[in-house]
């Protein structure tokens, strides 16, 4: 019992350092954003690597979930005789949900574990160290850009993956599964507002600022050896991934307090 | 102690893991001298390396360079103080994603007004030292140890510092290699006039580059004298070391079991 108890502080203790470090890290990171921009020669490499690189995978996942979507959706509602209803739903979940989810689900396993076993690899051969004793700052130089490339990037990525959804749904619900392409756009524009938009487009750059946060975070503090980099790797997707669900979960909830509040209180929502 | 020393250790602790790897540190580094670590595998040489240039600080005691205590100093003195030094890494510790000649010009970038002409000048001058002025367009993979090892050499003396770090040059390398790198830390101290640490278990290397020699041994500096001097000590330990003789590491070792 005793050792339970002991292991259980220690847990704790663990957790809240982690998150401590963590914080000050991303606090570090937030300070270099703000007074010190990367160089465009390293920025750009990393924009592509992050952003150009991910659209075919990106755009495929999000062309497959418009279109399983629309299946599902008019399998449900045919039995209700609500057919025309499956442009409505298959939208708004792309673009306040699925999209910005999906969209950085996927960097987070792309881009996020390169990430750190990049980074990984090189504290484990003393690059990070050389940075250091040459006198420049490697939050600055290594991590701001890649935390900068997730950031802005996430949210076009996630535009891509919301269009290509409603495109693929759109596609699905009317040519395969005949619904009135009149109604399914009719009653989209009913319920989807701008709103639903910014909502999306705001998460995804937090879950953008996470990747690159988390992400570098693990590849940064990883272990020795290639059995560290690979711990790193896994971790910095294992914890990426669950953090983007998590934070998911509250973000919706706080929107909806701030649209209740702010915009409008509707029956639907 | 003298009062002259460039970089003083004073009474150096640091542990990992509740595991002392430096215990009771002290030792001075005079302006131009070249001197040797010396030690076994894992015994804390490339830990007081790092102390020295502030990639680590001591959990006791002090580092002291041109008499300014490192641990507390601010991360802007502390980056003024790093452009003093050069630091070549055990394994070079070259960015993967730059070339040969951009790696030798991160320092001048990061900490010079140079034009882009004046450091291509410098990078070229630097790699000509180091017999690799052909390199510049390489990657480090492309690169074979000896070479790496040459790389991070122009590039720990790019900026011309006071002082240049050695974490074991010569390991890894062939024996004509490691002369050459003997050869170049040389160079390179009678060029720039540098002060020289070198941390390494070749006792080759070691006679031939230093003026002085100090051997760590459990945590601390147990010999410290002229490469005469410590060919001709009756320390057995240095003894034993010096003639690279097992003797009776082996039991040790293997009473040591998990807590080495």
């Amino acid at each position: 019992m005793k050792n339970l108890l002991a292991d259980i502080g220690r847990g704790c203790i663990g957790a809240v350092s982690g998150l401590g470090r963590v914080t000050d890290f991303a606090g570090r990171i937030l300070y270099w954003s703000f007074t010190s921009l990367p160089q465009r020669r390293i920025l750009m490499p990393l924009m592509h690597e992050v952003g150009v690189r991910s659209v075919p995978v990106v755009l495929a996942t999000g062309t497959f979930m418009g279109m399983v979507l629309a299946v599902q959706m008019y399998s449900q509602l045919h039995r209700l005789g609500a057919e025309n209803a499956a442009g409505m739903i298959i939208n708004i979940s792309m673009v306040k949900e699925l999209g910005p989810v999906l969209a950085a689900v996927i960097l987070a396993g792309r881009v996020g574990g390169a990430m750190a076993a990049e980074l990984g690899t090189m504290r484990v051969t003393e690059q990070v160290d050389a940075l250091t004793a040459m006198g420049a700052n490697p939050v600055r130089y290594l991590v701001v850009p890649r935390f900068l490339a997730t950031l802005l990037l996430t949210p076009i990525l996630t535009i891509f993956s919301d269009a290509i959804g409603v495109v693929g749904g759109w596609v699905v619900s009317t040519q395969a599964l005949r619904i009135d392409s009149f109604f399914y756009w009719q009653n989209t524009r009913e319920i989807l507002e701008r709103w639903d938009i910014w909502v999306g487009i705001f998460k995804s750059f937090f879950f953008g600022g996470l990747i690159g946060i988390i992400a570098c975070y693990k590849g940064f503090t990883c272990g020795r050896g290639a059995e560290g980099v690979g711990r790193a790797t896994t971790m910095a997707f294992v914890a990426t991934f669950i953090s983007i669900l998590v934070s998911n979960f509250f973000l919706a909830v706080l929107f909806r307090h701030i649209y209740n509040h702010f915009i409008g209180v509707t029956a639907v929502r | 102690m003298t009062e002259d020393a460039l970089i003083r250790l004073e009474d150096v602790h640091k542990a990992f893991d509740g595991v002392g790897v430096l215990n009771g540190v002290t030792l001075d580094i005079h302006g131009g001298e070249t001197l040797c670590v010396i030690g076994e595998s894992g015994c804390g040489k490339s830990v007081l390396l790092k102390h020295v240039i502030g990639l680590m600080y001591p959990d006791r005691g002090r580092v002291l360079f041109d008499g300014s205590d490192l641990a507390r100093l601010s991360g802007k003195e502390m980056v003024e103080v790093r452009t003093h030094f050069g630091m070549v890494f055990q394994g070079g510790a070259l960015f993967d994603s730059l070339t040969v000649g951009e790696n030798v010009a991160f320092p001048l970038r990061e900490h010079t007004d140079l034009d882009d002409e004046a450091i291509r000048e410098r990078v070229h001058e630097k790699l000509s030292l180091v017999g690799l002025s052909g390199a510049q367009e390489k990657r480090p993979a492309e690169l074979s140890g000896g070479m790496q090892k040459r790389v991070a050499l122009a590039r720990a003396i790019a900026l011309e510092p006071r002082v240049v770090l050695y974490d074991e040059p010569t390991t890894g390398l062939d024996p004509i290699m490691a002369d050459v790198i003997n050869e170049l830390i040389i160079r390179a101290h009678d060029a720039l006039k540098t002060t020289s640490i070198v941390v390494t278990h070749d006792m080759v290397s070691a006679g031939k580059v230093a003026d002085r020699i100090a051997m760590l041994h459990g945590g601390r500096i147990i010999i410290d004298g002229s490469p005469e001097e410590i060919q001709n000590t009756d320390n057995p330990i240095v003894r034993q070391f010096v003639e690279g003789q097992a003797g009776d590491r082996i039991e040790q070792l293997s009473h040591m079991g998990d807590n080495p």
